[in-house]
């Protein structure tokens, strides 16, 4: 007989514990579709692992594609420790890319410095508008933001592809004839390319860098202020919150606005790192938005598990993008994403819960007795 | 017949005919998603189980040829899909949302469902069946009203027969009765005696197989062939869809005929020629950012009058926890 308590004291272990489990089951089941579809899963764990951390080059991929990931994966941290569900970030991302090549582009090689600044502000700005339009809707009218910050998603998408392939936008490159048939961004300038740090061969980009500290003062944040303490009050129990006199108003549109905003962070980051570029096949093909949720949960909002996960995942994305082909299937990389977010999800039942196993007799013993 | 064929070929008939065809995978998917929210289990995966179910349902019409088979094979996926959902939720007590958004990153555009098309080997073929409209040509070409209810698949049909089955269902039935309870006040069913864990389970599953029929209306009808991502967003559309029709299941008919005209539109159009100078990514984004203002619409009436939306949505039943 199966019976499950909730447990009254949670032991530290069991928050390690559970998710290096979850990932472990994950990777079994993964074993088991990987068998059943006839793909040999040694040869594709191995090489998975290889291309995603086995050396240098390796790494340095990997911190590449886990650098959008770390940013996608705070605004969905924070904003969802409040039981605020911004599903946007995809979306805030894209904005904060629109806005963020847009300040490059305008600042040019005339202010030097100033360029890097300005990106991530505007970029910031631009996820932070972005996400405070659910945000109002949910705190005015209490409309559903998990919906309306995902429809407008897709909106942010289109609005790029519009800005590349259909007008003759600020950002499209229309310098040469070739760039007008075949539709592309305006190079950024040399100034709005962010600085690339280096530890031996092993190269840090500034976005990520950025990420990191972003999560410190968003740990600090949460764990150290008032601000921080209401929004966990208000995501554990909202009525308590009200009760309090929390203005819960308030703290939704300052959590979606600085969930946004990381996003948006995250949009100018693809820019001024890598792509130097406003790039629409790229940024909307690669999901990182949706990721970010898998991370968020993953680390069960703790913004420093976040860049632990987002560096792990951000290995998984590389190599799945690295491999693609005959013995690497397309969708793998989803699939493995979902089956370890379903295992963790599972687990918190572990740690929330007592699970024991009893015999028919003792469990009627036990009854007898109380 | 040559005035017949003009009023036909109007844009306001256009228009309307496609809101028909368009909204058909919205109703059968909200359907669904009403079952399981009105049981009190929200399910995010919508779209990921509209999408395991188009590209299953399309693959077993190329292996088969048979279009009922092919159906019962993608309500199967959807079903399968939803009982991942339904045993982390119910069983296990995980949260609903995360556990939803997870089944849609696991099961859609970027996960199973591109899998499944790449390792069945079923992309960039043309389907050997489609669903096609079989009544006679002489109602089919009738003046207005042939394009829109009778140039239609027997998936349209179905889809209504539906519609009136779960609204009997809701209402006239003791286990449609037993459900309301079961989504309104779990504790006071499960004192009546109703099965709660069994409730929900059933609704969500059977929600999850009416997700798949919804995603197979792309694949095996309306662009009959399978393409990644091919549902685009229509999974999270029919959720709102169950609020914009505050859980009743004729507001649902209501509701995806208006959400299929947005979709339509832009094809229409483009397919048109109508309006050249505006910017296609204008009439594409059409469909999202009217699901946006309706449930804003729709939320700040309802605000006001509680309407609709089950006691117990979103929220795991403990019998211990009462």
């Amino acid at each position: 007989m199966i019976r499950i308590e909730r447990r009254l004291t949670q032991p530290w272990w069991l928050g390690v514990l559970v998710p290096v489990g979850s990932v472990v089951v994950a990777f079994g089941v993964m074993t088991l579709v990987l068998l059943a579809t006839g793909h040999p899963p040694g040869h594709t764990f191995s090489r998975l692992i290889r291309t995603g951390f086995g050396g240098m080059d390796a790494l340095n991929a990997t911190f590449v594609a886990a650098t959008p990931l770390l940013f996608t994966g705070l605004c969905a941290a924070v904003a969802f420790r409040m039981q605020l569900f911004n599903i946007g970030g995809e979306g805030q991302l894209y904005v904060g890319a629109i806005l963020g090549a847009g300040a490059g582009l305008v600042l040019g090689n005339h202010t030097g410095w100033l360029s890097v600044p300005a990106m991530i502000l505007a970029g910031a700005a631009g996820g932070a508008a972005y996400a405070l339009l659910p945000g109002l809707f949910r705190a005015f009218l209490s409309t559903n933001e998990i919906i309306t910050s995902l429809m407008l998603n897709y909106v942010a998408a289109l609005v790029i592809d519009y800005l590349i392939f259909d007008s003759q936008s600020y950002w499209r490159d229309t310098s040469t004839p070739t760039a007008k048939v075949f539709p592309q961004g305006k190079n950024l300038p040399a100034a709005a390319s962010w600085p690339l740090s280096h530890v031996g061969s092993l190269y840090l980009p500034f976005g990520l860098l950025l990420g990191v500290v972003l999560a410190t003062v968003i740990w600090l944040l949460y764990t150290r202020t008032r601000f921080g303490f209401e929004v966990q009050v208000i995501g554990d129990s909202p009525r308590a919150a009200a009760y309090a006199g929390m203005r819960t108003r308030r703290k939704i549109l300052a959590v979606m606005a600085l969930s946004g905003a990381i996003a948006g962070i995250g949009g100018a980051s693809q820019d001024g790192d890598f792509r130097h570029t406003l790039d629409p096949r790229g940024l909307t093909s690669a999901g990182y938005g949706y990721a970010g949720i898998v991370i968020a949960a993953l680390a069960r909002y703790n913004p420093f598990a976040v860049c632990l996960i987002a560096f792990l995942l951000g290995g998984l994305q590389n190599a799945g993008y690295a491999l693609q082909g005959v013995d690497f299937p397309s969708g793998l990389v989803g699939v493995l994403q979902g089956l370890i977010l379903f295992c963790a999800l599972g687990g918190e039942l572990l740690i929330r819960y007592r699970v024991r196993l009893k015999t028919r007799a003792a469990a009627a013993a036990e009854a007898a007795a109380t | 017949m040559l005035l017949a064929s003009g009023i036909n070929d109007s844009i306001v008939v256009v228009v309307l005919a496609s809101a028909v065809v368009y909204g058909t995978p919205l109703l059968f998917a909200a359907l669904g998603e009403l079952l399981a929210e009105r049981a009190g289990v929200l399910n995010l995966g919508v779209e990921g189980m509209m999408l395991v179910g188009a590209v299953l349902g399309f693959w077993a019409v190329q292996r088969t040829g048979s279009l009922p088979l092919a159906i019962l094979v993608a309500a199967a996926a959807g079903a399968a899909m939803a009982l991942i959902h339904a045993f982390l939720t119910i069983t296990l007590r995980a949260n609903q949302i995360v556990s939803g958004l997870a089944l849609t990153i696991f099961a859609g555009a970027a996960g199973l469902s591109s899998y499944l098309g790449n390792d069945l080997n079923v992309a960039d073929q043309p389907a050997r069946h489609s669903f096609s409209s079989f009544l006679p040509h002489s109602w089919r070409t009738a003046k207005f009203v042939g394009p829109i209810l009778f140039n239609q698949s027997a998936l349209v049909y179905g889809s209504w027969v539906l519609v009136a089955l779960v609204a009997l269902y809701l209402n006239r039935t003791r286990l449609g009765l037993n459900l309301r309870a079961v989504g309104e006040s779990p504790a006071a069913a499960d004192a009546m005696g109703i099965n709660v864990v069994g409730y929900r389970y059933a609704h969500t599953v059977v929600g999850g197989a009416l997700a798949g029929i919804g995603g197979a209306t792309f694949t095996l009808w309306i662009t009959p062939q399978w393409v990644d991502g091919i549902t685009s967003g229509a999974g999270w559309i029919a959720i709102a869809l169950v609020i914009f029709a505050f859980w009743r299941p004729a507001l649902c008919l209501v509701g995806a005929y208006l959400f299929g005209a947005f979709s339509g539109i832009p094809f229409t159009f483009q397919a048109r020629g109508i309006l050249k100078s505006v910017p296609p990514e204008l009439f594409q984004s059409l469909p999202y950012v009217m699901t946006v203002v309706v449930l804003v619409l729709v939320s700040s009436a309802g605000a006001r009058r509680r309407l609709g939306a089950p006691a117990a949505l979103g929220t795991p039943y403990v019998r211990e926890e009462r």
